[in-house]
């Protein structure tokens, strides 16, 4: 982390210093491109590429002006006045009307800088580009015409044609939300305070210090205990989700690729069902098949194997074991499918060698399977427990977080912290506790995804098939 | 040997044992889905497995009467969206993995090094944020925006595409190149009819996904059974107070949902595999 930032200050130094270069070398016509984007460029007969350029810059300018300035102006408060009555001369009446809304302050305020980001390093290249168009021309070389430029973006700037929109919606719908939440986390924005009708405004490391350490906040004290324990449970969910499948599949796998089992594809293609139902049908199925007075529960009374009914999904320990196994049955057919083609790779002959050795078939599975299924697939284990860690489907459409805990603040016994900032979003509208859980869930998964990628280079030796 | 023999044939009957009973386990709840979707009775749960009345109108309920369940606007609903997904998804997807894989320019590794970072957060943590900016571009309560929200953060799942395309030798292009084919026919006309396994793959995700998804729909279209998708319309079904007139015909519905899925994935099981398990070992 320490050398990408050391990169980028040495990397934003060496643009001044382009910069610097592009003001005392330039002709007048690079010096007025600083003020005037593309003027280098379409005195020269760059149309194209000098008058998109300007166009930006126009319409950034009047962005700013119009609707990018008065936001930022308001970001340090979030507004002053909500709503109040005001006189309507027209009607004769006083009218309730709406002001400063401080969610569309703050959103506005995330929008301008990203935009202006965008601008500075379009000035920049702008500069650059025009300081350029002047060497070539000294040179007594030919411009690029647009044409030219055209058929660039289909070769050697091929990658800003794909990579275009794909970015444009990362930073659109996933940037920009996720450094609004950022700062969502360090206001007030509740029930209490929820634009149009309240201001919310800057709180600082209040909503963190009530996770944490449990000092009151509005909406509730039990911030920091029902944390404490979801997160918990949370870890050790992810874990045991993970691993359960992980094994499980991988013994199904071995023992449908056993030598001498018949119709080894009706087998897989039994697990696979599975996979092909769309998650949300079986969930909900198997919510209601479990249930106090479910179908499981019904039939074994029926047939006399039980006195009272069992409460899978009812009893707060017992649910918790209940969405384990669920998803061992939910994710289980996909680890089949991974673990048997994996498998299918391993060198015969190190099995044979091993036999000739004397070792059994348990020494060869810890001697040369797992070591050689757990060096392949870290990747997908690390995927698997980031996305068990956030399962937010199995968790909701099955139990819905309950059974529910008094002392639990809007949280069930079986509430992972992705389902309890459901909750919190949804039912209670507490957008900053909700932010906070955020920010905790991005450090408790980053830092695990950081650990097990250095210790397996996985990124590293992305570069060797290149 | 003879010892050998005896040994495997009865690790055989063990593994056979497992294999039937974890079978069971895992047919049971769809085997119980069908039996329901044509039960006559009434009431959620029956002490018997197979129905006494057996009857297809839940099925013909399902798609004509909409006084309640409007299902066949949902289900066309899911349909539009998933198919635009599908296009929408499949193209970003692959020209993102495409560019990643097989270009070299400045911002490849910050760009990697930022969808890593991106991919941390919890998914939908920016769920109220794109609430807000749909609202703000009037696309709450509308398909396009349920579209937009699903496709616009595709980019992020370029890994298993990538990977493919990291296997097919870099001599394919060069050449081609040398040829006198620039970067874009060499990806339309060589890489592409060479990726078809990655293709089905990404194009089948991209469209079974909005089939089962519930957060977003339900965030986007709020209250306006019009614009509902199956997975938020069934579950209406199902809610306590109509799960004991309804849940027969929320079987039927989740059949019915369920049935073109496993068609296409059984059809395109191949390329599925390729690229489930390409995916997990790079």
């Amino acid at each position: 982390m320490q050398t990408e930032i050391k990169k980028a200050g040495s990397g934003v130094l060496r643009g001044a210093g382009k910069l610097v270069d592009a003001l005392r070398t330039g002709d007048f016509r690079t010096r007025l491109s600083f003020l005037i984007m593309g003027f280098g460029l379409f005195t020269r007969r760059q149309f194209a590429r000098g008058f998109l350029l300007l166009l930006c810059q126009i319409a950034f300018l009047l962005y700013f002006a119009f609707a990018g300035l008065s936001n930022l102006s308001r970001l340090t408060t979030l507004g002053s006045v909500a709503s109040k009555e005001v006189y309507d001369e027209a009607l004769g009446i006083f009218v309730y009307k709406y002001f400063d809304n401080s969610l569309l302050i703050l959103l506005y305020s995330v929008l301008t800088i990203l935009f202006a980001l965008v601008f500075v390093y379009l000035w920049y290249k702008g500069v650059l580009a025009a300081r350029a168009a002047q060497a070539v021309e000294e040179s007594g070389k030919r411009l690029k015409s647009a044409k030219e430029d055209l058929r660039a973006l289909l070769d050697e700037e091929y990658h800003k044609t794909l990579l275009a929109l794909p970015v444009l919606g990362l930073t659109v719908f996933t940037v920009l939300p996720i450094l609004f939440m950022v700062l969502i986390a360090f206001t007030n924005f509740d029930v209490a305070h929820k634009p149009p009708k309240e201001l919310f405004t800057w709180v600082g490391w209040e909503n963190f210090k009530a996770l944490l350490s449990g000092t009151a906040i509005a909406g509730g004290s039990k911030f920091a205990h029902t944390f404490k324990e979801v997160l918990l449970w949370n870890i050790v969910w992810a874990v045991s989700a993970t691993l359960s499948n992980y094994f499980l599949g991988m013994l199904l796998a071995i023992a449908i690729n056993k030598k001498g089992i018949r119709f080894k594809k009706f087998w897989r293609s039994v697990f696979v069902t599975t996979i092909a139902v769309p998650q949300f049908v079986s969930l909900m199925l198997l919510s209601k098949m479990l249930a106090d007075t479910g179908v499981v529960n019904r039939l074994l009374l029926g047939a006399g194997l039980l006195s009272k009914a069992i409460p899978f999904l009812s009893d707060g320990n017992l649910a918790r074991v209940t969405v384990i196994l669920v998803n061992l049955w939910v994710g289980v057919p996909y680890t089949v499918l991974i673990c048997t083609g994996i498998l299918m790779n391993i060198p015969a002959d190190l099995y044979e060698a091993a036999r000739i050795d004397g070792a059994g078939p348990i020494v060869a599975y810890f001697k040369i399977t797992l070591p050689y299924m757990l060096h392949i697939t870290t990747p997908y284990l690390i995927s698997q427990f980031i996305a068990n860690f956030n399962n937010f489907n199995v968790i909701f459409l099955l139990t819905g977080g309950d059974p529910l805990v008094l002392d639990y603040a809007f949280a069930g016994r079986t509430d992972l912290l992705i389902t309890w900032l459901y909750k919190l979003t949804f039912n209670e509208s507490n957008y900053k506790i909700a932010a906070v859980i955020s920010i905790f869930v991005f450090l408790v998964v980053g830092t695990v995804s950081l650990i097990v990628y250095n210790l397996t280079n996985a990124v590293k030796n992305e570069e060797e098939f290149g | 040997m003879n010892r050998q023999k005896g040994k495997g044939r009865y690790g055989n009957t063990a593994v056979y044992t497992l294999l039937v009973l974890l079978s069971a386990f895992w047919v049971f709840p769809f085997l119980y889905l069908v039996m329901q979707s044509f039960r006559g009775e009434p009431g959620v749960t029956t002490d018997y497995f197979f129905p006494k009345v057996w009857t297809v109108r839940n099925y013909v309920e399902l798609w004509t009467d909409t006084q309640f369940f409007n299902f066949r606007k949902w289900y066309l609903n899911t349909l539009l969206v998933s198919l635009a997904v599908a296009v929408i998804q499949s193209a970003v997807v692959l020209s993102t993995s495409y560019a990643l894989s097989r270009l070299r320019f400045k911002m490849r590794r910050p760009l990697m090094n930022l969808i890593l970072l991106l991919g941390m957060f919890p998914g939908f943590m920016s769920m109220t944020a794109v609430y807000f900016v749909l609202k703000e571009l009037a696309l709450t309560q509308s398909l396009v925006g349920l579209v937009i929200v699903y496709t616009a953060g595709s980019a992020m799942q370029y890994y298993i595409s990538k990977g493919f395309f990291d296997t097919l030798p870099k001599s394919l292009d060069e050449a081609a190149r040398i040829d006198g084919a620039n970067r874009h026919t060499v990806f339309f006309k060589i890489i592409l009819p060479l990726a078809k396994p990655i293709i089905v793959y990404t194009v089948l995700v991209a469209f079974t996904m909005p089939w089962g998804e519930y957060m977003y729909s339900s965030l986007l279209m709020l209250g306006n059974s019009d614009k509902f998708n199956v997975a938020l319309g069934l579950q209406q079904m199902i809610t306590r107070e109509n799960s004991y007139r309804y849940f027969t015909r929320f079987c039927a519905g989740a059949v019915c949902v369920s049935l073109p899925n496993a068609i296409l994935f059984f059809l395109l099981q191949r390329y599925y595999v390729e690229g489930v398990t390409g995916g997990a070992v790079k």
